[in-house]
């Protein structure tokens, strides 16, 4: 097991270093720059500019710095449109914000999600399914573009409970419809493949032998149907947690709740290089390390998978 | 009073292509301490009658009739009256031991918990008796391996810790489908010989559930025919091979191959099984049978005693199959 993971480690170095020259190439692939501007600047001022922050060097050279400053300082180099701000300020400050309500949204979605799941599939074909399959399509329809809007419509200008957006350091009242407005669609997601898996799992000869030693129902399902049935589940769990807890530009907009996705998604449109680079290399990382997690999961589930 | 008293069993599986009638009528008893054989080709019904016993049948299954145990009527009885039941008086051993036994657990976890459940015990405990009951069925190293799970075992194994954990509770009556099936012609001769064994030490009921007429003949004393879900002939094992009173019977024993017969076709009962989804008017088996009469194609003949403890369903004269 212990090799296992020293293995993965060292594939995700060179993992991450492919993601650094990709994310690199295709950033200054695309026209423009940081300091494009509707009005030009005088061409001395760019130049200067470009001096500065070092995008006058060779591409190559600009790479091996900026992984140098990476692995010698921990350092993802300066915001090129927040003059006053570097990039591990700015992950520092969004980063525990979508944190908070993405690791919230996701307990909530996996309990939430594997509950209905389950109901639905133990009680396939009768009102429970269809109430619970009536809530996961429900929640699927509504992406979370429509659904944040209305949270905020419902309580906070109707029923007045709740703030409209905010953050206070994470307040209560102030994480709960980011959680809402983030966590629903993944529970719906959550909920659709527990029942199918754990429909499958029902009809499965093991099952049959749990039910001819005469164990009650809720017995054959929590002991002997869980396990397997998450499987599929799993796997969907690891990707769906970094999407999470790296938040949702919807989410932070509407809300606005100073999180890193709408840091991402306003880099990409000021061409800010570094903090892209950053949050590109925060989402790599939290990828490679959750799908870790998931496989370590995988053999805690299944003896059969052993490392 | 019989311990296992079946009686004009029927069992139909709603589908989308209408009703499937997969037994039909069948009715026989067993009393403790004897062994039954039921035989017939796939589809004929056989599995479905263990599954209807131990209210196991697939969701869109029914079953009609009686089936008493104990003298208790035990079709359609409560859940909590049937858990109460199974595997603690009425075990099951299934035909495929690949995939009956959960792969995610340890064969202690699977084994011990039936007597948690059923016999209170405390679960040390419960692993002591569980690695005991390995021991009777000849797993080497029982106390330890008992740690292990299902797939760190062979085939004929894991057939072996199914019978070990279907035995826990010293059940009253046991049914075994299929149970040599899925294994190599060695390994099911050693677990045939496994099972008459445990059957006359622990002195349980055996209902043995088979399409081969080679496992019957070393194991049950009675045997059921089964065709198209109905009951063809019944009679003590004996008398079946030397003296079948039907026409399907006769045909089955022709197909077993023979050591003696030197080349040659395989010997078969022409024709398929019947459409199962048809109505069925007439014998089951009058489309592929080589003594049909006119009236078989409408007139489903009564199991008839004919002998002590011999039956019959069939239109022809018993003197006729001489």
């Amino acid at each position: 097991m212990l090799s296992f993971i020293f293995k993965r480690v060292m594939v995700a170095i060179p993992t991450l270093l492919i993601l650094i020259i990709l994310s690199f190439l295709l950033m200054h692939a695309a026209p423009g720059g940081p300091f494009t501007q509707e009005k030009a600047l005088p061409p001395e001022v760019l130049a200067n500019l470009n001096a500065k922050y070092g995008l006058d060097q060779p591409l190559w050279r600009q790479m091996l710095s900026y992984v140098w400053g990476i692995v010698a300082h921990f350092d993802f180099g300066p915001s090129f449109i927040y003059k006053d701000r570097t990039v591990n300020e700015i992950i520092a400050q969004g980063f525990p914000v979508t944190l908070t309500y993405g690791a919230i949204g996701f307990v909530l979605a996996v309990v939430g999600g594997v509950g209905l799941g389950i109901a639905a599939a133990v009680y396939q074909n009768s009102a429970a399914d269809y109430l619970a399959v009536g809530i996961a399509i429900g929640a699927q329809v509504l992406p979370n573009f429509v659904l944040a809007p209305i949270l905020v419509l419902v309580f906070t200008l109707w029923l007045g409970w709740l703030p409209g957006g905010g953050w206070e350091g994470g307040a209560w009242p102030y994480v709960i419809m980011p959680v809402i407005a983030l966590g629903t669609s993944y529970m719906a997601s959550i909920a659709r493949i527990m029942r199918s898996s754990m429909l499958e799992v029902l009809t499965s000869n093991h099952i049959r032998t749990a039910r001819a030693k005469g164990l009650p129902e809720y017995k054959v399902i929590m002991r002997h149907a869980f396990k397997p049935a998450l499987v599929p589940v799993l796997s969907y769990l690891g990707p769906a947690f970094v999407a999470m807890i790296t938040g949702s530009v919807v989410v932070d907009m509407y809300f606005s709740t100073g999180g890193i996705g709408k840091a991402f998604v306003d880099s990409a449109l000021n061409r800010d290089y570094a903090v892209m680079m950053g949050v590109t290399l925060l989402v790599g990382f939290l990828t490679i390390l959750f799908n870790l997690i998931v496989d370590i999961l995988y053999a805690w589930i299944d003896p059969k998978i052993r490392y | 009073m019989a311990l296992l008293d079946v009686n004009d069993l029927g069992v139909s599986f709603a589908t989308a292509d209408g009703t499937v009638n997969a037994v039909n009528g069948v009715s026989f008893a067993l009393e403790r301490g004897q062994t039954l054989g039921i035989v017939g080709e796939s589809g004929s019904g056989k599995s479905q009658i263990a599954f209807a016993i131990m209210g196991l049948l697939a969701k869109n299954g029914r079953a009609r009739g009686s089936v008493k145990f104990d003298g208790t009527q035990i079709l359609g009885a409560t859940k909590p009256a049937l858990n109460a039941l199974r595997a603690n008086h009425i075990a099951m051993v299934f035909q495929d031991p690949m995939t009956a036994l959960n792969p995610y657990m340890r064969v202690s976890d699977q084994m011990a918990e039936v007597l948690v459940h059923h016999k209170g015990m405390s679960k040390t405990d419960a692993i002591a008796a569980s690695a005991q009951m390995l021991d009777a069925v000849k797993i080497p190293g029982a106390r330890q391996r008992i740690r292990l799970y299902p797939h760190e075992f062979s085939g004929g194994m894991r057939q072996r810790i199914m019978i070990a954990m279907a035995l826990l509770c010293k059940p009253d009556l046991l049914i075994a489908d299929e149970p040599t099936t899925a294994l190599d012609v060695t390994v099911q001769a050693q677990i045939m010989q496994l099972l008459a064994e445990l059957q006359r030490e622990f002195g349980m009921a055996t209902m043995l559930i088979t399409h081969d007429l080679g496992v019957i003949a070393g194991f049950c004393r009675e045997v059921i025919v089964l065709y198209g879900g109905r009951v063809m002939e019944q009679a003590p094992v004996d008398d079946l091979f030397a003296a079948p009173s039907h026409p399907y019977t006769r045909g089955l024993l022709a197909a077993i191959p023979r050591l003696e017969s030197t080349g040659g076709a395989l010997r078969a009962i022409a024709g398929s099984p019947p459409n199962m989804t048809k109505a069925q008017v007439g014998c089951p088996f009058a489309p592929r049978c080589d003594m049909v009469l006119p009236a078989c194609a409408s007139t489903m003949p009564d199991l008839l005693p004919f002998a002590p403890a011999r039956a019959r369903a069939c239109n022809r004269r018993l003197e006729d199959m001489a």
